[in-house]
């Protein structure tokens, strides 16, 4: 659904020729795309082994990494960019790893799905059930994304943890960038992205 | 005929031999003047020679990887189940070399081999030879066979060890590097293991300093139990207690030293096939090739310096239930090359059998090596 439009805008953030780290990278497609455009070099890092077969079946590097084990192996400033997009929610300790990737990385890029948008507000008001995010299909007690959070609970984190915010964008529910979404992201913006860098 | 052997089956080979009368300079400090290296080959070598693999074999390994050397044979080659036409391994798409070690008791020039200069059998006067020793023989079997570079060179184990020394000594002649279950160095335990694997046959009162085969004999006891010794550190407990928990032979306890568990039975087996086939000098010096590998020892104890000029892709594989070569110690690997921004992708494959599991068809293994061939196959058929 918006993988197109998300990948798309990371991609105007990156500059051509970097060198990328991907937590979570899935089936590789976003470095696939970072390759196939940018001129990208980088590694992706995934737990799950489907989707490092399809990484490799793309000729992505990719470590199978246990993210909850931080990024221990990875020397500081030894990325460009590390990019972590739709994991945030799924991991133990997303303030650990929001500044592991500042210290293995010069800027961290980060996307997830906004659970203040007036959907989800919406669905706990009215059924009084919790909103699931990510793909339909979970329950609250079996979905992986453990750390749902919100626009402002985000950058209520940023603020502590001593991260700066670069540049931010959301997608409404068309996956476009919208003048409503900007001026009320945390209402209006269904999936946020974030690019940052130590204070 | 081919109806004889499965159909993904390379079906009946012949090993080859190819000699060579240039000497080969040896790291111990010795050189051989002259010497055999018995290989097998499966699938054809395209015009240009680059689809050309080579698999390395671990300690007890040989040059017999796929395939049957005749229609009677129980057992096809040791990785039979990874090469094959459509397998892994393709040999509709790739040109397989598997040579035995310098050093073997399988058909290369090793202990069991005549002394050219002497006239009498090497034995324990064959020279020390190494993992760089392995690689600089190989290269030699593949300037033969007209291979100026190698699509992949791929092994498990100590044949990790070799794929791994192939990237670092000849960069420009291989493009991949396949390393399963192996690690950067030895561990001090398992350097004890060895030890204790060949103080077994050093005591044995018929190894006679090596010169064993002078008196007729072989150290069938020492051999024997090096060779139980290395096969509980090749199974995991899980596996062990998976095959055999405690049965007993007789469903009774007997009160004697007899073969009374299950496993007992099953590693005194082990042993008795392995004494009849193996030569206890090639077992001595397998060992201490690996003791001895380590490639960063040469550069501060810094694998990442070692692996500066490296320009092969690396594909590393390890197994959860490995504890003789942990996926830490694949890691290491995977963390010198990170370092240098060399390209790596390293899965740990989820998997009950051991360090044994890299030679066994387990689905995840099997896909994902498949997959990163077929990415080596695409590059090399323009």
């Amino acid at each position: 659904m918006s993988v197109r439009s998300e990948l798309a805008l990371i991609s105007e953030w990156i500059r051509p020729g970097s060198r990328v780290l991907d937590l979570g990278c899935g089936e590789g497609l976003l470095l696939r795309h970072l390759r196939d455009t940018r001129d990208v070099i980088g590694y992706g890092l995934e737990i799950d082994p489907d989707n490092i077969r399809s990484c490799v079946e793309k000729g992505i590097p990719v470590i199978q990494t246990n993210l909850d084990q931080g990024l221990q192996d990875f020397d500081p400033a030894s990325f460009d960019y590390v990019v972590m997009t739709q994991t945030l929610q799924a991991v133990r300790y997303p303030e650990h790893l929001l500044n592991e990737m500042l210290r293995v990385g010069r800027e961290g890029i980060v996307t997830f799905s906004n659970l203040g948008h007036w959907r989800c507000r919406l669905k706990l008001a009215l059924s009084g059930r919790m909103p699931v995010s990510g793909d339909p299909g979970w329950e609250w007690y079996d979905s992986p994304n453990i750390h749902l959070c919100t626009v402002h609970d985000f950058e209520a984190l940023c603020d502590t943890a001593g991260i700066g915010i670069v540049e931010r964008t959301f997608i409404d529910n068309a996956h476009r960038r919208h003048v409503a979404a900007r001026l009320l992201p945390n209402l209006l913006g269904e999936v946020a992205l974030y690019r940052f860098q130590r204070t | 005929m081919s109806e004889q052997f499965p159909a993904d089956s390379v079906g009946l080979v012949t090993p080859q031999s190819m000699h060579f009368d240039q000497p080969l300079e040896l790291d111990c400090g010795r050189a051989l003047p002259e010497y055999d290296l018995v290989y097998e080959t499966y699938g054809e070598l395209n015009a240009d020679a680059s689809n050309a693999v080579l698999v390395a074999h671990a300690l007890s390994g040989d040059h017999h990887a796929a395939g049957y050397h005749s229609p009677d044979e129980r057992k096809p080659g040791w990785w039979n189940a990874c090469i094959g036409p459509g397998k892994p391994l393709d040999t509709d798409r790739f040109f397989i070399v598997c040579s035995n070690n310098l050093g073997g008791c399988s058909g290369s020039t090793g202990p069991l081999s005549t002394n050219p200069k002497t006239g009498a059998l090497y034995g324990a006067d064959f020279p020390m030879v190494t993992v760089p020793d392995w690689v600089r023989s190989q290269a030699r079997l593949a300037d033969g066979l007209g291979i100026r570079q190698w699509a992949a060179v791929v092994g498990g184990s100590l044949g990790g060890m070799q794929a791994l020394q192939w990237a670092i000594d000849f960069p420009d002649r291989i493009r991949h590097a396949v390393v399963i279950a192996a690690a950067p160095k030895l561990s001090a335990q398992n350097i004890a293991f060895n030890e204790v694997a060949r103080q077994a046959i050093l005591q044995d009162p018929e190894f006679h300093d090596g010169r064993y085969a002078e008196h007729g004999v072989i150290p069938r006891r020492g051999l024997g139990l090096a060779r139980m010794l290395g096969h509980i550190t090749y199974l995991s407990e899980d596996a062990m207690r998976a095959k055999f928990g405690r049965e007993l032979r007789e469903g009774k306890i007997n009160f004697n030293y007899d073969v009374e568990f299950e496993v007992e039975s099953y590693l005194r087996y082990q042993a008795e096939n392995f004494v009849d086939h193996f030569d206890a000098n090639t077992y001595l010096l397998m060992t201490r090739a690996l003791d001895y590998f380590d490639p960063a020892s040469v550069h501060d104890d810094n694998l990442a310096a070692a692996l500066q000029h490296v320009t092969a892709s690396f594909l590393i594989l390890s197994f959860t239930s490995d504890w003789r070569f942990p996926s830490s110690r694949s890691r290491e690997i995977v963390r010198a090359l990170q370092d240098g921004n060399k390209r790596v992708t390293y899965s740990e494959i989820e998997a009950p059998q051991g360090h044994d599991s890299f030679l066994m068809p387990i689905p995840v293994y099997r896909d994902l090596l498949r997959a990163y061939m077929q990415r080596v196959a695409g590059e090399t058929q323009s």
